[in-house]
């Protein structure tokens, strides 16, 4: 009876029956040798088809071997092991072939002279050119939603939180969900007949800037509303037993405790929208120049940027929209970590 | 520095739910007065009623009267932010404001409040941490983080912060129920000191806790889970450990019971 128990811890039973790290490999290495042998005698073909083959195969060979030698127990771990590592793998492939597609694709174009010029001035066949342009008209559309979107979507949620009762809470939070599906064509269509034709304001990165509100407000809120709760009650109590009233008590204790999550969340709304290109499509259009005057006529961006150079159909457009898609990523990284390090001295995961 | 409370007839409610019934008791000043009774008794809801932080939980409200000296602190025109200046408190899981400095944390009411003078920020800082009997623990590192300190350290943090602001009364609701023997004892030999200057009341699970450090003590009891809690009887801590005056009571602190 005590050995059967034995047996069953690691390092204590019997070694000689474990499939150690060798044998697997040993497995592996013999299964895509097989599945080679077959790839090449049989009609199956084809790179995606082997590699699914080999997964199949490798995940029978190892639940089976282990079965016959291990138990089922074991042999249930590997096949589920197995079957979570794959899991972990599709996930982070995609991410990480775009990531390093769009810096492989990216590199080619992105220069000094690239982030320095607009596209005025140029031929359908010249080379030069830049995305200058777009980067002004990103960072002013952005970080005029931004301005926005953060303070109001923060007050919503401390609203939320702190002071609504009853019903009114509801139906804001109602709001503010079905605002979360607002498709950002929608957004920009709202702005486009209320701001752009409605109020004969014309198209300009403002209009941008408001479409791009609509989007991140509910990411705020619900974000921020989530990282205020987390704040634990026993500081809000501590607070007002040193006699602070309940404004004092939000404002130097329960936000500085949750601004890290809050301003995760903020980036998060910022990455979304940046990169947003329908509702600018009716708010700020498409321009080839210059303008950093956010508040009136057509301005670029940089998924504007993209999405124009791509509909020109060009090997050196197809470039220009990949720097520019480069550029993309890495102003939403560096807006991130900035974010983070701005915050990073007042965590809640430093108790 | 210290005042003398009495309660009058105090009833709590939770929504609908009645917690507390009928609690009249006099607590006298520069003295420990320790409350004790079964889990649900009520005996931290009351504690509670008397800064007034009972009514920030959503549906809390309390009927009766707690006077301070003569004030009574639920009369008209009192403002509970007023009272909780007035009556500090230490909780029972030590709760340092994690996004604050040692320093920051022991100055936060005075500073909160108004007060920006560095001097006299500074000399509360190290008066109250002194008090606290932290200071020589603390003194190379006022400017680490609060959290970063032992549990003990945490609560005697907690408690120079709640005297920083040199209130009448110190309310502790199970200040060392989260903490090892050693600290314990340091916070219990605290609690003698402090009494010198604060009119204490501390909330105990720990029965030798209270004879150890409280010159009177409450039994809260109640009839049946679901009745509200209420006050048995208060008497001078010897007496309710040597030979109480109810039944109640003896078989409380006998162990027949609770």
């Amino acid at each position: 009876m005590s050995a059967t128990i034995l047996e069953q811890i690691p390092g204590l039973g019997d070694d000689t029956r474990r499939l150690h790290a060798p044998v697997r490999l040993a497995l592996l290495a013999l299964t895509v040798l097989v599945s080679l042998l077959l790839f090449a005698v049989t009609p199956l073909q084809g790179q995606a088809d082997f590699v699914v083959f080999v997964v199949v195969a490798f995940a029978v060979v190892q639940t089976a071997t282990s079965f016959a030698l291990e138990g089922r127990r074991h042999a249930l771990d590997r096949l589920l092991s197995l079957g979570v590592h794959l899991a972990l793998l599709a996930a982070v492939v995609p991410l990480v072939s775009v990531l390093s597609y769009t810096v492989y694709k990216g590199v080619k174009k992105l220069d000094g002279q690239f982030l320095t010029h607009n596209l005025t001035g140029l031929g359908p066949l010249d080379t030069n050119g830049g995305e200058y342009h777009a980067i002004i008209g990103t960072l002013e559309q952005v970080l005029m939603a931004t301005a926005i979107a953060v303070p109001l979507g923060l007050l919503v949620a401390i609203y939320i939180t702190e002071y609504g009762t009853g019903w009114l809470v509801s139906a804001v939070r109602f709001v503010i969900d079905v605002m979360t599906g607002i498709p950002s064509i929608v957004a920009g269509l709202f702005i486009f007949a209320f701001w752009v034709i409605g109020l004969h304001r014309g198209y300009s990165g403002l209009a941008a800037a408001f479409s791009l509100t609509i989007l991140m407000l509910p990411v705020v809120v619900r974000s921020s509303e989530e990282m205020i709760k987390l704040v634990p009650a026993e500081l809000r109590e501590a607070s007002y037993a040193l006699g602070l009233p309940k404004w004092k008590t939000i404002l130097r204790v329960v936000l500085p405790t949750a601004s890290a999550g809050i301003t995760t969340g903020a980036m998060l709304a910022v990455a979304r929208v940046t990169g947003e290109t329908a509702p600018l499509l009716l708010t700020s259009f498409i321009t080839p120049a210059t303008n950093t005057d956010p508040l009136s006529g057509k301005q670029a961006a940089i998924p504007t940027f993209i999405f124009s150079q791509i509909g020109l159909g060009r090997p050196v457009n197809y470039d220009r929209a990949w720097a520019a898609a480069l550029t993309l990523i890495a102003l939403v990284l560096v807006l991130y970590i900035s974010a983070r390090l701005l915050t990073r001295r007042n965590t809640l995961s430093r108790r | 520095m210290s005042k003398r409370i009495v309660a009058e007839d105090v009833n709590a409610y939770y929504g609908s739910a009645q917690a507390i019934a009928g609690v009249s008791l006099a607590i006298e000043p520069k003295s420990v007065t320790a409350l004790i009774g079964p889990s649900g008794c009520g005996k931290s809801t009351f504690l509670r009623t008397l800064n007034r932080l009972h009514e920030v939980i959503p549906g809390a409200r309390v009927e009766g009267k707690v006077l301070l000296d003569s004030e009574d602190l639920y009369g008209p025109g009192i403002d509970a932010v007023a009272v909780r200046r007035t009556i500090g408190m230490v909780f029972q899981r030590p709760n340092p404001f994690p996004t604050m400095s040692i320093r920051d944390n022991v100055a936060s009411g005075l500073r909160l409040n108004g007060i920006k003078n560095k001097q006299v920020l500074d000399e509360a800082v190290e008066r109250s941490l002194r008090g606290a009997n932290l200071w020589n623990e603390v003194k190379d590192r006022l400017g680490k983080p609060g959290a970063g300190l032992s549990g003990g350290q945490q609560q005697r943090l907690c408690i120079a912060r709640a005297i920083a602001v040199e209130p009448q009364v110190l309310l502790m609701d199970e200040p060392c129920s989260a903490l090892d023997p050693i600290s314990t004892l340091a916070i219990e030999d605290l609690m003698t000191e402090l009494k010198e200057r604060f009119t204490i009341v501390i909330v105990t699970h720990n029965m030798q806790q209270a004879a150890r450090v409280s010159d009177r003590t409450g039994f809260f009891s109640l009839e049946a889970t679901g009745e509200p809690g209420r006050l048995i009887e208060i008497d001078t801590t010897e007496k309710i450990f040597s030979n109480p005056s109810e039944k109640r009571t003896e078989d409380y602190i006998t162990g027949r019971f609770g």
